[in-house]
């Protein structure tokens, strides 16, 4: 026991350490506050980073809302109730299989059908391309904890006279809740974590998108730029670290969310 | 027993699951106003007979259901889907292990009511409070009505789920061995509440316990391996039982 607690924990605090340790010089207030400013070549990049943070939120929580909405509706449909198993266990089959794709394939597809419709790269192709990449992680979560649900409980639903989606939307939905929002922040953990799928279908800017069809930085992407430009090193490291805080910030706002409504959870 | 009114009635009921026959040219009529008892071994389809008056059953996978079932005269498995919760509404069910909604101990009560648009608040808190009443629970829960229904106790919960049940106005409660998972104290509660809602409602209980359905019945039922070995009021059955399995099954030898 011992050893996975230092495993997961040690991990935890060589990751952290490194982060900051690599980008505590950099770590001002103007990482956050300004965007990337022109510097003249052999210094350091200048400004901040404040262009792709925005550009990450503005990213992945509209994705996520999007992708929750469609894998909330497939999830609740899945169940027994509806689909006979034979099908759900297909589809479940087929989402574990885009859960696996890699994103890199997602951002090409979005790629591929942002030429041919003549789009250039912007937020609302990587929305779109964050999104496909979310919903099966979603869904598949949501299906497991709806999955757990008592029958117990939707027979009692039943026998009150509701309706199957009535029992689905306000029986079922609400005992399944704590495991609903874990994976909606599963997807939006992976949402704003990744790079490959956003590389090519919301491009790179300077400045923040003031329209959907503006191209934008991401964390991400910043962190990859910043990295390989020379002396950038540092500024990667701080936009890294912000990246943690934001996920750490939104696990934690989620964990106090799930007590909220775990109150009314039957066991 | 001929002047009786009967609320519900099976002819030639078979049920399937998955591969195994259930239940096997069931056979029985359910007496309006009065308290009737299922009893029977443990797996001999006392709880499928109850969950199939009310069409619960399909919920599962691969049940197969076959003959006609009568309630108030009208064959039941005719319905359709979207006609089937107007049948379940006449049907207030009892589990086992209390299912309380995963709400709060008012929103319990009021779920039902308001899933049949009923809308009028002043209403609903009526009716919240006499159902709440009915069972005995007013008093105890008078001061905590928004609390999560999960925090109540296992009895206090079985006593939430007949109030809910009673909100809807059924005709007929169907009890799945409702005081087994319960504490002494609690189950006596729920076999009086029983008694007392015999007057307005045609109640089915699944027992298990023989010495419960003689103290509550007036109608019994007793099936063996899926079939209805003997039927008749409880003055008979128990006093004067014509089928030797009956017999056997009354003095212990077979359980």
């Amino acid at each position: 026991m011992i050893a996975s607690v230092c495993i997961v924990l040690g991990s935890l605090i060589i990751i952290f350490g490194l982060v900051i340790m690599n980008g505590a010089s950099s770590l001002t207030l103007e990482m956050i506050t300004q965007t990337p400013t022109l510097t003249p070549p052999g210094s350091p990049p200048g400004g901040g980073i404040l262009n792709a943070i925005v550009g990450s939120l503005l990213l992945a929580l509209p994705a996520t809302a999007f992708a929750s909405l469609i894998g909330i509706s497939i999830a609740l449909f899945l169940q027994t109730d509806f689909l006979h198993p034979a099908v759900s266990n297909t589809i479940r089959f087929m989402l574990d299989v885009l859960w696996g794709i890699p994103s890199i394939i997602y951002g090409i597809f979005c790629l591929m059908i942002m030429i041919y419709i003549g789009m250039s790269s912007s937020l609302i192709v990587g929305m779109i391309a964050l999104t496909m990449l979310e919903i099966p992680i979603i869904t598949r979560c949501m299906d497991e904890s709806i999955k757990m649900v008592p029958i117990g409980l939707r027979e009692g639903s039943y026998s009150l006279g509701s309706t199957k989606f009535e029992t689905a939307v306000r029986v079922v939905r609400r005992q399944a809740f704590p495991g609903i929002l874990a994976g909606i922040l599963l997807g939006l953990g992976r949402g704003i974590g990744d790079a490959a799928s956003i590389l090519f279908t919301a491009g790179f800017s300077n400045r923040i998108p003031t329209s959907i069809f503006d191209s934008t930085a991401a964390l991400p992407t910043m962190i990859y730029n910043l990295y390989s430009t020379p002396l950038g090193q540092s500024k990667a490291f701080a936009a890294a670290f912000i990246l943690l805080i934001i996920v750490l910030v939104v696990s934690v706002l989620s964990r106090l969310l799930t007590r909220r409504f775990k109150k009314h959870i039957i066991k | 027993m001929s002047m009786e009114s009967y609320q519900i009635e099976t002819k030639n009921l078979n049920v399937h699951y998955h591969k195994n026959h259930v239940l096997k040219n069931v056979d029985i009529k359910i007496p309006a106003k009065q308290l009737t008892a299922v009893i029977g071994p443990s797996g001999c389809g006392k709880t499928t007979l109850l969950k199939s008056f009310n069409r619960l059953l399909e919920i599962q996978e691969e049940v197969k259901i076959e003959g006609q079932i009568l309630v108030d005269g009208e064959n039941i498995l005719d319905r359709k889907g979207s006609e089937i919760p107007d049948i379940r509404k006449k049907m207030g069910l009892l589990s086992q292990k209390p299912y309380p909604l995963p709400m709060s101990i008012r929103d319990n009560v009021a779920y039902g009511l308001r899933i049949h648009s009923t809308k009028n608040k002043g209403e609903i808190e009526k009716t919240v409070e006499h159902c709440l009443q009915e069972v005995g629970l007013w008093n105890e829960v008078k001061d905590r009505l928004h609390d999560p229904a999960s925090r109540l106790s296992v009895g206090q919960q079985q006593r939430l789920c007949l109030a809910r049940a009673i909100a809807v106005q059924p005709e007929v409660l169907l009890c799945d061995e409702p005081t087994s998972a319960l504490d002494p104290i609690s189950a006596q509660q729920i076999e009086k509440l029983l008694l007392k809602l015999k007057k307005e409602y045609t109640v089915v209980l699944v027992t298990h316990t023989l010495r419960q359905a003689k103290r509550v019945a007036d109608y019994v039922i007793f099936l063996y391996f899926g079939m209805v070995i003997e039927q008749g009021t409880a003055d008979e059955f128990f006093n004067n039982p014509k089928n030797p399995e009956t017999k056997a099954y009354l003095s212990g030898e077979i359980s």
